[in-house]
C-alpha cells in the first residue's frame, strides 16, 4: 500500500507532469479541486492511499472569462464565486443555480461545477443543467487538449471519459442570446443539505412571439447519468411553452427516465416528481426567456 | 508517510505546522495548534460544527485539507472575539439563550459573522438558508436566529 | 412555597455562567482533553447484523508498528450484564456495528489500518429485524434463552417481556360508546442525533487509579457501570464529566470508556477515544421502533367510555425498550374508568435501544392522540374541547396508579384555545393538528455543595452534567434562596470524586432534584449565618431572620445592630468559628408531571409530497420557569425533533440488517431553512413538593409533536397516513392512491 501525499502544481505542464510520475511508480492519483466529494470518499468509502494533486493553483483553472460569443469557467472554480458573479448569473441563471443548490454555504465555498461533473454522481446538480446550455469540457492531456461535449463526458455511474493523467480545465459555454434563459429546479426531502432526488434542467430560446425556437431538456438522479431528453425538447419547440405543452415535455421527461429505488427515493416517486419538475423548471425558463 | 510543512495564518497569527497529507484543516487545528473550539461532528461536511473561514470564506475546515491553508488566512472561533471583548454576535447568543449545549455554537458563530459581512440586513429566510449548513439538535433554530437578527441590527446601529 | 410575585430573580434571563467559555469556544467537551503521550483507541465492528463469533485473533493487529495494544471480547470480565455484552461481543454478534475488538495506537490513522490486520472467524446467522418477524411463528431467536417475562415453562421467544395496565372493563365501555375510532400506526426507529459525538480519554496509573474524562449525562453512572464491565471497584475510578454536546437519553450508558481503560492498561499510555458519525448512528443507542394500535369509544357528547393501547417497541439485541413508560404515557391526558393496555418488549438484530427523550411516549402517544384526533372528526368536536371534556386533572388516578396532585393540562388546553396561533384561521391550504403531551418526570437522588469565599461571593458545586443550562437555574435559585445578586455565584459540575453522589441528568430531574439540594444547601448557609450573626450580636439564633441577603433580628428582640451580609459574615468568619459551607442530598419525592398542547399548521405539495411547515406552538405546564428562556429552549428543541422524526427521520435497513443511512447527509434531521419559528408559552401551575413549584420541562416537548404533526397533514389532506416518517415519497404515494 502507498502513502497519503499531496501535490500542488502550479501550471498545468507540471500538473500533468505530476499524474504522469506517479503513475510511473505505482502510486494513485486523483484531482483535488474543492475536495468536498473526494475527502468524503476518502475518508469513509475508498481508503486507499493516493496522491491527491491540487488544480486550484493554475490559471487556466481559475480562469472565468465572459465573451461575446463564449463563456469559459475554470473547474476550480468555487461555487460560492459564481454566485457571486452578476454577469454569469444573469446570463446563466440555471446553471449557477445549480451550483447553489449543491450544499450548504461551507460546501459553496469550496465545491466547484468542475468537481461536481467529475464526480459523475447520477444525481450531480450541475450537470442536467450544463447539458441544458450545451457545455463543452476542456480536457488537458499529455498529447494536448481536447473537448468532449458534456452529454458525452459522463459514461456510468461516478464514471467519466477523463483517462488518469488527464485534468478537465473548465467549461466552455456558448453565451445564450437574448430571449434564452435556462432553470434548475431538483427535488429533496429538506430545503437544503441533501442529495437530489430528481433534478430537470430545462434551457430554451423564444422568438419575438413567444414561440420556443429551440430547448433542451435534462434530467438527473433518474437514470445512471444524467440524461437529454429529446422528445421533451421537441415537446416544447415550436410552441408557446403553455401548460399542455409543459405537460408533454414532462411525460416525455417521466418517460425517459429510468430509475432505481433507493434510501432517497422510489421508482414510481422520481419518475413522477421530475416531470412535474421538468413542468415547473419549464415554466421558469419560459418566463426569464420572455423578460 | 513524510510530514507536510505547513506555513498559515490563523486568526491573523502566522502558524507553522507539520501534517500528514490526508490530515484535514480540521485535525491540525485541534490537534496541532491545540485551538479545539472548533468541533468535529460528522467529517463530511453535514453538519458544520466544524465552520472556519479560509480567505473570508465560510468553509467546513473537515473537507479541507490541512496541506491547503498553505499561504491562508484560516480564521476560528478563537478570533471572533475582539481584545476589547466577545463580538455582538456572540453577546446576542447569550442574551437569547440561543444555545443549550453549545457544541453547534463555535460553527454558528463563525457562519453568521461571515453573513452579517456580506449583508447586514438579512431576512430570515436568507438566513436560514445562510445557516442551513449548520445543524442544532438541541434548540430548533429559533432562538439563533432571533439572535442574529438582533445582531444585524445592532451591528448596523454601530456603523 | 414563595407566589411568583415575590420572587426576585427567579423567572428572569441572566446570561449563564458557562456562557462566555461556550461561545468563545474555551469550553471542553469529550474530545477536547489531550494528555501527554496519548494514544488512540478505534473499534472493530461486526459486518454481521447477527453472527456466532467463533474466534478473534488480533495478533495481526499488535504485529504493527504504532500498535499499543488490542483487546477483545475475551479480554474483559465474564459477563452476565446486557451492558458489557453491548459494549463488546462475547460469544455472539448481535448487530451490524456491534463492537467486537479494539485497538490503540500513535495515530488515529494507524489504529484504523490496525482494525483490517485483526482476523474475526464468524457464524452468519439470520438476522430479525422487525416486530412482525420476530413474534413470526418459528422465527430465528436472538437470544436463545430469552423467555417472555422470564417464564421457562413457555418456550424461547423474541418478546422479552409483555407489560400490561388495565382497569375497568375496556369491552362493556366500547360497547356503551356512540362512536368508536381506531387505527394502527409505525413510527421507525430514530436517533437522538446529538452533535456531539461519543468521547473519552482515559488514563490509569501504577496503582491502578483510573481517571476518566468523557462526555456523558451521568458521570457517576459512568463509574458504575465501567467498574462492573472492567470488574474493579469504584473507588478505582475517578470519572470528569466534559461539557456534553447534547444527550437527550443517548449518553447514559458507556460505550467506549471500559474499552479506552483497558488500552490504556494495556498500553500504558493515555487513551482517547471518539467515535465517527456512522458509528454513533451504527453502534450507540437509537430509540425503539414501534407498531402501535389504538382505540377509543365515546359517547356523542365527547365523554370517552374506553380506551385500549397495544404498543410493540423493538429493543434491539438486548431487551429494555421503553415499554412501561410508554404505557405509563399513552393515556395518561385522559380520565378514564375503562382502559386496557399491553405492551411488548422486543428483540431484533439491531443495537440496544437507549433513552431518546421521553423514551417510549413519543410512539405510544402518536398512536393515541391520532385516534382521538380522528374521534374528534366523527363526533364534529373542535379536538381542544375533546381533550378539555376528558382532561385529566388533580385528583385523576394516572393510568399507572397514583392520583395526580396538581397538574396543569387544563390549564395548557384553556391557554390553546385562548391563544392567537389557535384562534387564527388555518392559511389558505394548509391543514392544522393538534395533540397532548406528557412525562411524569423523576426525582432520585443529588447532592449540592455550596462554599463561600471570604468575600460572600459563592460557588455551588453539584453532580448534573449541563445538557440545557442548568447551571444558570442552579445559581437563580441559589440567589433567590440566598438573597444575593445572580452574578456572585457561580456552579460547577463537579467530578465524582469532588462532589456527593448524584443520578444522571435525564428523566427531567435536574432543576427539579439537584435544584432542590442546591436549594436545601442555601438554606444549610443561612441557619449557620444566622448562628454566626447570633454570636456576633450576642443573642440567640433563633432571634435572627434572613432577609433579603442579610441576616437581621427578628421583629421585636432587643438589639440595635447593622444587619449582617454573607460577605459581612465571611470576612470575620475566622472569629465567629471558621468557614462556612453549605451542603445537602436528596433522594427527591414528588417529581411533578408535565403536560402540554401543542398544534402545527403546514402545507403538502400535492404533486411531490413535500411538507412545508408554516407555523408550530407549544404550550406546556413547566411548574415554575427558572429561567424561562430555557424552559422555552427545551419546548423548542423537542419540538423540531418531533417534527423531524415525523417528516423525515427513519433508520433505513437492507435486507441484511444493515444501516443505509448512517450519516448526516441521509439521516435528515431539521435543518434552519425546514422550520418556522416556534412558538411558546409557558403555563405555571407550581409543583408543591418543590422549593419553587419546579417540574421536570426536558422531556414534555418531545411527546406531542409526532401526532400534531400527523394530524396536520391528514387535516392537509383529507386522510390519514398512519406510517412515519411522513417523507415525500410515503405522501405521494398514499395522496397517489387516494385518487387513483
Amino acid at each position: 500500500m502507498g502513502d497519503y501525499a499531496y501535490a500542488a502544481p502550479t501550471s498545468l505542464e507540471e500538473a500533468l507532469s505530476v499524474l504522469e510520475s506517479q503513475a510511473n511508480d505505482g502510486q494513485r492519483t486523483q484531482i483535488l479541486a474543492g475536495g468536498t466529494d473526494v475527502l468524503v470518499q476518502m475518508r469513509s468509502i475508498d481508503k486507499e492511499p493516493r496522491t491527491l494533486v491540487d488544480i486550484k493553483h493554475i490559471a487556466e483553472t481559475n480562469a472565468l472569462s465572459i465573451g461575446t460569443d463564449e463563456i469559459f469557467i475554470g473547474a476550480a472554480i468555487p461555487s460560492a464565486a459564481l454566485n457571486e458573479n452578476d454577469e454569469l448569473k444573469g446570463l446563466l441563471p440555471g446553471l449557477i443555480e445549480a451550483a447553489d443548490l449543491i450544499g450548504s454555504t461551507q460546501i459553496q465555498g469550496r465545491a466547484t461545477i468542475g468537481g461536481n461533473l467529475c464526480n459523475s454522481s447520477p444525481a450531480g446538480d450541475t450537470i442536467p443543467a450544463l447539458m441544458t446550455v450545451s457545455a463543452v469540457c476542456v480536457i488537458a492531456s499529455p498529447g494536448g487538449s481536447r473537448e468532449v461535449a458534456v452529454e458525452d463526458f459522463v459514461t456510468g455511474v461516478g464514471e467519466n471519459c477523463l483517462e488518469s493523467n488527464e485534468i478537465l480545465v473548465g467549461l466552455k459555454i456558448p453565451r445564450p442570446g437574448n430571449n434564452s434563459a435556462d432553470a434548475y429546479l431538483r427535488f429533496i426531502p429538506r430545503t437544503e443539505m441533501d442529495i437530489a432526488v430528481a433534478g430537470a434542467g430545462v434551457a430554451l430560446t423564444l422568438d419575438e412571439g413567444g414561440t420556443c425556437t429551440s430547448a433542451r431538456v435534462a434530467i438527473g438522479a433518474v437514470a445512471p447519468t444524467v440524461l437529454l431528453v429529446e422528445a421533451a425538447s421537441t415537446a416544447l419547440v415550436g410552441t408557446k411553452v403553455d401548460d399542455d405543452a409543459l405537460n408533454a415535455a414532462a411525460a416525455a421527461c417521466s418517460d425517459a427516465a429510468s430509475p432505481i429505488t433507493d434510501k432517497r427515493g422510489t421508482v414510481e416517486y422520481r419518475k413522477k416528481v421530475v416531470g412535474v419538475l421538468c413542468k415547473r423548471a419549464g415554466a421558469i425558463a419560459r418566463d426569464r426567456a420572455s423578460s | 508517510m513524510s510530514k507536510l510543512h505547513v506555513t498559515t495564518s490563523v486568526n491573523g497569527q502566522p502558524e507553522e505546522v507539520l501534517c500528514e497529507p490526508h490530515q484535514s484543516l480540521l485535525d491540525v487545528l485541534r490537534d496541532e495548534l491545540g485551538l479545539t473550539g472548533t468541533k468535529e461532528g460528522c467529517s463530511t461536511g453535514d453538519c458544520g460544527a466544524c465552520s472556519v473561514t479560509l480567505d473570508g470564506r465560510l468553509v467546513c475546515s473537515c473537507l479541507v485539507l490541512a496541506a491547503e491553508a498553505e499561504g491562508k488566512e484560516v480564521g476560528t472561533i478563537e478570533g471572533v472575539a475582539n481584545p476589547d471583548g466577545l463580538h455582538v454576535l456572540q453577546q446576542k447568543f447569550l442574551e437569547h439563550a440561543a444555545l443549550q449545549c453549545g457544541i453547534c455554537t463555535p460553527g454558528f458563530i463563525v457562519a453568521a459573522k461571515v453573513l452579517l459581512e456580506r449583508d447586514p440586513n438579512p431576512d430570515e429566510t436568507t438566513i436560514r438558508y445562510w445557516l442551513a449548513g449548520n445543524l442544532c439538535r438541541c434548540t430548533g433554530y429559533d432562538k439563533i436566529i432571533r439572535a442574529v437578527q438582533d445582531a444585524a441590527t445592532e451591528l448596523a446601529h454601530e456603523a | 412555597m414563595a407566589e411568583a410575585h415575590d420572587l426576585k430573580v427567579i423567572g428572569t434571563r441572566p446570561v449563564r455562567p458557562d456562557g462566555v467559555e461556550k461561545v468563545t469556544g474555551r469550553a471542553n467537551f469529550g474530545a477536547d482533553l489531550s494528555l501527554p503521550g496519548m494514544i488512540h483507541g478505534k473499534v472493530l465492528r461486526s459486518p454481521h447484523a447477527h453472527a456466532r463469533i467463533k474466534s478473534v485473533d488480533v495478533s495481526g493487529a499488535l504485529a504493527m508498528e504504532g500498535v499499543l495494544a488490542a483487546v477483545s471480547g475475551s479480554d474483559f470480565a465474564e459477563q452476565t450484564d446486557d451492558l458489557g455484552r453491548n459494549v463488546i461481543a462475547r460469544d455472539k454478534a448481535l448487530y451490524h456495528g456491534h463492537a467486537v475488538a479494539a485497538v490503540a495506537a500513535t495515530t488515529p490513522l494507524l489504529a484504523e489500518q490496525a482494525l483490517d490486520a485483526i482476523k474475526v472467524d464468524y457464524d452468519v446467522l439470520e438476522p430479525v429485524l422487525s416486530i412482525d418477524q420476530a413474534i413470526a411463528d418459528g422465527a430465528t431467536l436472538v437470544n436463545e434463552e430469552m423467555h417472555t417475562n422470564g417464564d421457562a415453562s413457555q418456550p424461547a421467544s423474541n418478546v422479552a417481556a409483555i407489560t400490561k395496565f388495565e382497569r375497568g372493563d375496556a369491552e362493556k365501555g366500547f360497547a356503551e360508546a356512540d362512536v368508536v375510532v381506531e387505527g394502527e400506526f409505525r413510527v421507525p426507529m430514530a436517533h437522538q442525533g446529538y452533535i456531539e459525538p461519543h468521547a473519552c480519554t482515559a488514563t490509569i496509573n501504577e496503582e491502578g487509579k483510573i481517571t476518566v474524562w468523557c462526555s456523558t449525562q451521568g458521570h457517576f453512572d459512568v463509574r458504575t457501570q465501567t467498574a462492573a464491565i472492567l470488574g474493579t471497584s469504584i473507588s478505582k475510578i475517578k470519572v470528569i464529566a466534559s461539557e456534553i454536546g447534547g444527550g437527550f437519553g443517548g449518553k447514559l450508558s458507556v460505550y467506549l470508556e471500559p474499552l479506552a481503560v483497558k488500552l490504556s492498561e494495556l498500553s500504558n499510555r493515555p487513551v482517547r477515544m471518539v467515535m465517527n458519525r456512522e458509528e454513533v448512528f451504527r453502534a450507540t443507542g437509537p430509540t425503539s421502533a414501534t407498531w402501535c394500535k389504538a382505540k377509543v369509544g365515546a359517547k356523542k357528547d365527547g365523554t370517552i367510555t374506553a380506551a385500549t393501547a397495544w404498543l410493540s417497541y423493538e429493543a434491539g439485541a438486548f431487551p429494555g425498550a421503553p415499554v412501561g413508560p410508554g404505557c405509563m404515557s399513552v393515556l395518561a391526558p385522559y380520565d378514564l374508568e375503562n382502559f386496557s393496555i399491553e405492551g411488548l418488549d422486543v428483540l431484533v438484530n439491531k443495537p440496544k435501544v437507549a433513552a431518546y427523550r421521553a423514551p417510549g411516549a413519543p410512539q405510544a402517544m402518536h398512536a393515541m392522540e391520532c385516534v382521538i384526533d380522528d374521534l374528534a372528526r366523527e363526533l364534529g368536536m373542535d379536538p381542544i374541547d375533546l381533550r378539555l371534556k376528558n382532561a385529566a386533572d388533580e385528583g385523576t388516578q394516572a393510568p399507572y396508579g397514583p392520583k395526580f396532585p396538581a397538574i396543569g393540562l387544563k390549564a395548557c388546553l384553556e391557554a390553546a384555545k385562548a391563544h392567537p396561533n389557535y384562534t387564527a384561521p388555518v392559511p389558505e391550504g394548509c391543514g392544522r393538528g393538534v395533540a397532548c403531551g406528557f412525562w411524569f418526570n423523576i426525582g432520585m437522588q443529588s447532592s449540592a455543595e455550596v462554599l463561600i469565599r471570604e468575600d460572600g461571593t459563592v460557588i455551588i458545586n453539584e453532580g448534573s452534567p449541563d445538557i440545557g443550562g442548568s447551571r444558570a437555574s442552579m445559581c437563580l435559585m441559589a440567589a433567590e434562596t440566598l438573597g444575593i445578586p445572580y452574578d456572585r455565584i457561580n456552579a460547577h459540575v463537579a467530578d465524582t470524586e469532588s462532589t456527593g453522589y448524584c443520578n444522571m441528568t435525564g428523566g427531567s430531574r435536574t432543576t427539579f432534584a439537584t435544584g432542590m439540594a442546591v436549594v436545601q444547601a442555601c438554606e444549610d448557609i443561612i441557619a449557620q449565618c444566622k448562628e454566626r450573626a447570633a454570636m456576633t450580636w450576642d443573642i440567640d439564633a433563633d432571634q435572627v431572620d434572613w432577609d433579603d441577603g442579610q441576616a437581621v433580628p427578628k421583629p421585636g428582640v432587643n438589639a440595635d445592630v447593622d444587619p449582617l451580609s454573607l460577605a459581612d459574615i465571611a470576612r470575620t468568619w475566622g472569629r465567629t468559628g471558621g468557614p462556612i459551607l453549605g451542603r445537602a442530598s436528596v433522594n427527591a419525592q414528588g417529581a411533578g408531571a408535565g403536560f402540554s398542547v401543542n398544534w402545527t399548521d403546514l402545507a403538502v405539495d400535492r404533486e411531490t409530497g413535500k411538507v412545508d411547515v408554516k407555523a408550530y406552538t407549544a404550550i406546556q405546564d413547566a411548574g415554575r420557569a427558572i429561567h424561562p428562556a430555557y424552559v422555552e429552549g427545551q419546548m423548542q428543541g423537542g419540538a423540531a425533533q418531533g417534527l423531524g422524526w415525523a417528516l423525515n427521520e427513519e433508520y433505513i435497513y437492507d435486507d441484511n440488517g444493515v444501516m443505509e443511512n448512517a450519516g448526516f447527509l441521509d439521516y435528515r434531521v431539521p435543518v434552519a431553512s425546514d422550520l418556522p419559528m416556534i412558538d411558546t408559552q409557558i403555563v405555571e401551575v407550581p409543583n408543591p413538593t418543590h422549593p419553587y413549584g419546579v417540574r421536570g420541562v426536558g422531556e414534555t416537548p418531545i411527546t406531542a409533536p409526532l401526532a400534531a404533526t400527523s394530524n396536520a397533514v391528514r387535516d392537509a389532506l383529507g386522510f390519514r397516513v398512519s406510517e412515519l416518517p411522513m417523507s415525500p415519497p410515503r405522501l405521494l404515494e398514499a395522496i397517489d392512491s387516494q385518487e387513483g
